[in-house]
């Protein structure tokens, strides 16, 4: 399998006047095309400072980053952009959308900073089959304030999955989600997992993490563990579950 | 991003401010209202008193009586009454660049008809009064040279003589008392309506000047002369040869001069330099409130660009450009001004409308005004837009989605 990611030994350093924050001290990595990873480890481990580097947000201080064959760091500010735009697909912990803006131009967003041109009705096409992806069709003139936490994260995966990205990239997606709703969401990934995309999300739910393929652990800046989930989750069972469930709480009360 | 998108995505970010971007617009829209409804006035004013100058006639020369110069003893014009018929004369004959020349009494005085009685100016005026004033008649004749020679009991009338004295019949060949003597109607003059300074100029009798010195004012003096140069190159040259001549006749010289020439250029000169310093004055007054109008958007974009730091956070990670927020937010500056200068257009042009209906200002509402202020006020959109723009575009994306 081709690799998409592939990181050697990259170091990253806060440079913040007196104190000198060492968040990330050599990782190497390499995700292949269909990879499913979470990133765990405790609070302030690194996992973000990983993520916006993977996410071409934030350049590495040491290391080489290869991007799809390409090297990242030798690009420009507005290179960077055009890679986010076109290979990657962010998922935020607080939804990040734009408010008092419907779902469908929410998730046009992307396409609006895509280098060939899009015609308007091509643009809401591909923003509608998104949402439809996602389960939100009706949804599409709704606003950020009409829709429930897990809703928006749905539009928030739409967009992100908009321009065709190689990689989906999702810092604690269902940090702001009650249990069954993050369940919901890890079947959306799941479903987009099996038509190959490649997702890296971070979480620091042991039970979310078990709905990927790969674990990745981190700990003071270094992976310390990185193995294949055994006994993996799938969403579609784990919400039946649930389901069964709160019908069993409902005949016994 | 091509520019349809950015139009796009600036409008829409307008559109969910509506209620502030209409606020913010109302700095411009009252600064292009207030800017083209004082031109228009001052312009109005302006091209009024053109008119007003234009209808002096063509090439016109006016000797007064009494020095405008002169310091010292200073004898205000008209007042000493210094001019003579014989200097009249001497200006008819012996200047050959002169065409025709006018001596010119007034008064005030009761006119009488019909039993009607009203009060207007008198003026005592030579044959070819109004052909240097390029004043056409209405109806009838002016009277000749044999009448001012004779001393003829005959005039012409305003349109307000008219009205007043003659509300049922033609004036013509009817009578006029001009402080009790009866003179002759022979013409009526067509209307010109009010001045500038709201003057009725259609309110007067002409009578020949000779008559109006025997017979009305008793006064053997002139107001003034009216002299008409040949062609506009030679006023300059008449002038001076006016002058020359008047010097002689009186033996002055430029300190002791006892009458003032002035040339209709020089008139219309010092009569629309008023008007012209008051149309820059009111411009700039409106212009400032332009400005103030320009600090209202930059102020909003500033905050705009701080409240949206989340926003701009999300649109860098997902692929703008610096250049392409940057150029938003100028556009968003741009469409909201240039928005508010059309509206601005509008009501100034009805501000305009109104006051000339109203208060019967005369304003003149001119396309260039028009589209300068709508440039202008793209332009205040440009540079008011231009800093938090830049703000914007420098941002860093992590930091700014971390903005809370
Ligand atoms: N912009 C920054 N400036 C300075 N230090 C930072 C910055 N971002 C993160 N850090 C530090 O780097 C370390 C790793 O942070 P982070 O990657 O956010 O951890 P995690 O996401 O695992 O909680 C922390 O000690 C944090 O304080
Ligand atoms: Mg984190």
């Amino acid at each position: 399998m081709p690799a998409v990611v592939q990181l050697e030994d990259i170091h990253k350093t806060y440079d913040s006047g007196e104190v000198q924050v060492h968040a990330v001290r050599g990782v190497s990595l390499t995700l292949n095309s269909g990879d499913f990873m979470a990133i765990m480890g405790a609070s302030g481990s690194g996992k973000s400072t990983l993520m916006n580097t993977l996410g071409c947000l934030d350049r590495p201080t040491r290391g080489r980053y290869l991007l799809d064959g390409v090297d990242v760091s030798g690009l420009d500010r507005n290179e960077l952009a055009d890679l986010r735009n076109e290979k990657l697909g962010f998922v935020f912990q607080g939804f990040n959308l734009l408010s008092r803006t419907t779902a469908l131009e929410n998730v046009e967003l992307p396409m609006l900073y895509g280098r060939q041109r899009a015609s308007g009705r091509d643009l809401q096409t591909r923003a509608e089959h998104c949402l439809q992806i996602v389960g939100l069709a009706d949804r599409a003139d709704h606003f950020p304030s009409q829709l429930s936490g897990g809703q928006q994260q749905r539009v928030a995966i739409a967009r992100a999955l908009v321009n065709n990205p190689q990689v989906l990239l999702a810092d604690e997606p269902t940090g702001n989600l009650d249990s069954k709703t993050a369940v919901e969401v890890m079947g959306v990934f799941q479903k987009l997992n099996d038509q190959g995309i490649t997702i890296v999300m971070v979480t620091h739910e042991l039970d979310i993490a078990r709905f990927c393929k790969r674990n990745l652990i981190m700990r003071d800046g270094r992976v310390v563990s990185d193995i294949t989930v055994a006994d993996r989750l799938f969403a579609d069972a784990e919400l039946q579950r649930l389901r069964d469930a709160e019908a069993a709480a409902k005949l016994t009360d | 991003m091509h520019l349809g998108s950015t139009f796009t995505v600036s409008l829409r970010a307008l559109r969910r401010n509506a209620m502030r971007s209409v606020l913010t617009a109302l700095g411009i829209i009252i600064g292009v209202a207030a800017v083209i409804a004082m031109v228009s006035i001052g312009n109005g004013a302006k091209s009024m008193v053109e008119s007003q100058i234009a209808a002096l006639g063509e090439n016109v020369l006016l000797i007064f009586s009494g020095s405008l110069t002169q310091g010292g003893a200073r004898t205000g014009a008209f007042g000493a009454g210094t001019l003579t018929v014989e200097d009249a004369d001497a200006i008819s004959h012996q200047l050959t660049n002169i065409i025709a020349v006018s001596p010119e009494v007034r008064t005030g005085a009761q006119v009488l008809a019909n039993g009607l009685n009203w009060s207007t100016q008198v003026l005592g005026e030579g044959a070819d009064y109004l052909g240097i004033r390029q004043w056409p008649l209405a109806e009838g004749n002016m009277f000749t040279d044999s009448d001012v020679r004779s001393v003829g009991k005959v005039c012409i009338i305003g349109q307000t003589i008219v009205n007043q004295l003659y509300p049922d019949s033609s004036p013509i060949g009817q009578t006029l008392r001009i402080r009790n003597q009866p003179f002759k109607v022979v013409g009526v003059l067509s209307a010109k309506g009010l001045s500038v300074q709201g003057q009725d100029q259609d309110d007067l009798v002409i009578v020949p000047y000779t008559s109006a010195m025997k017979r009305v004012t008793k006064q053997t003096m002139l107001r003034s002369i009216n002299a008409q140069a040949a062609s506009a190159d030679g006023i300059a040259t008449a002038q001076n040869d006016i002058v020359e001549l008047l010097r002689q006749r009186h033996r002055t010289t430029e300190q002791t001069d006892d009458f003032t020439v002035r040339n209709q250029e020089e008139i219309a000169i010092a009569a629309t330099a008023t008007s012209k310093t008051m149309t820059l004055l009111l411009g700039a007054i409106a212009g400032v409130s332009l400005i103030v109008g320009g600090i209202g958007i930059m102020n909003i974009m500033l905050v705009s660009v701080t409240e949206r730091t989340r926003e701009i956070g999300i649109r860098l990670a997902v692929g703008a450009h610096g250049s392409e927020i940057q150029l938003q937010f100028l556009t968003e500056a741009v469409v909201l001004s240039a928005f508010g200068g059309m509206l601005g257009i509008l009501l100034g042009i009805g501000t305009s409308e109104l006051l000339s209906r109203v208060n019967h200002w005369p304003t003149l509402v001119s396309p260039v005004v028009v589209v300068s202020a709508f440039l202008g006020s793209a332009g205040v959109g440009v540079i008011s837009g231009f800093y938090p723009a830049r703000k914007a575009s420098l941002l860093d994306p992590i930091d700014a989605l971390r903005y809370e």
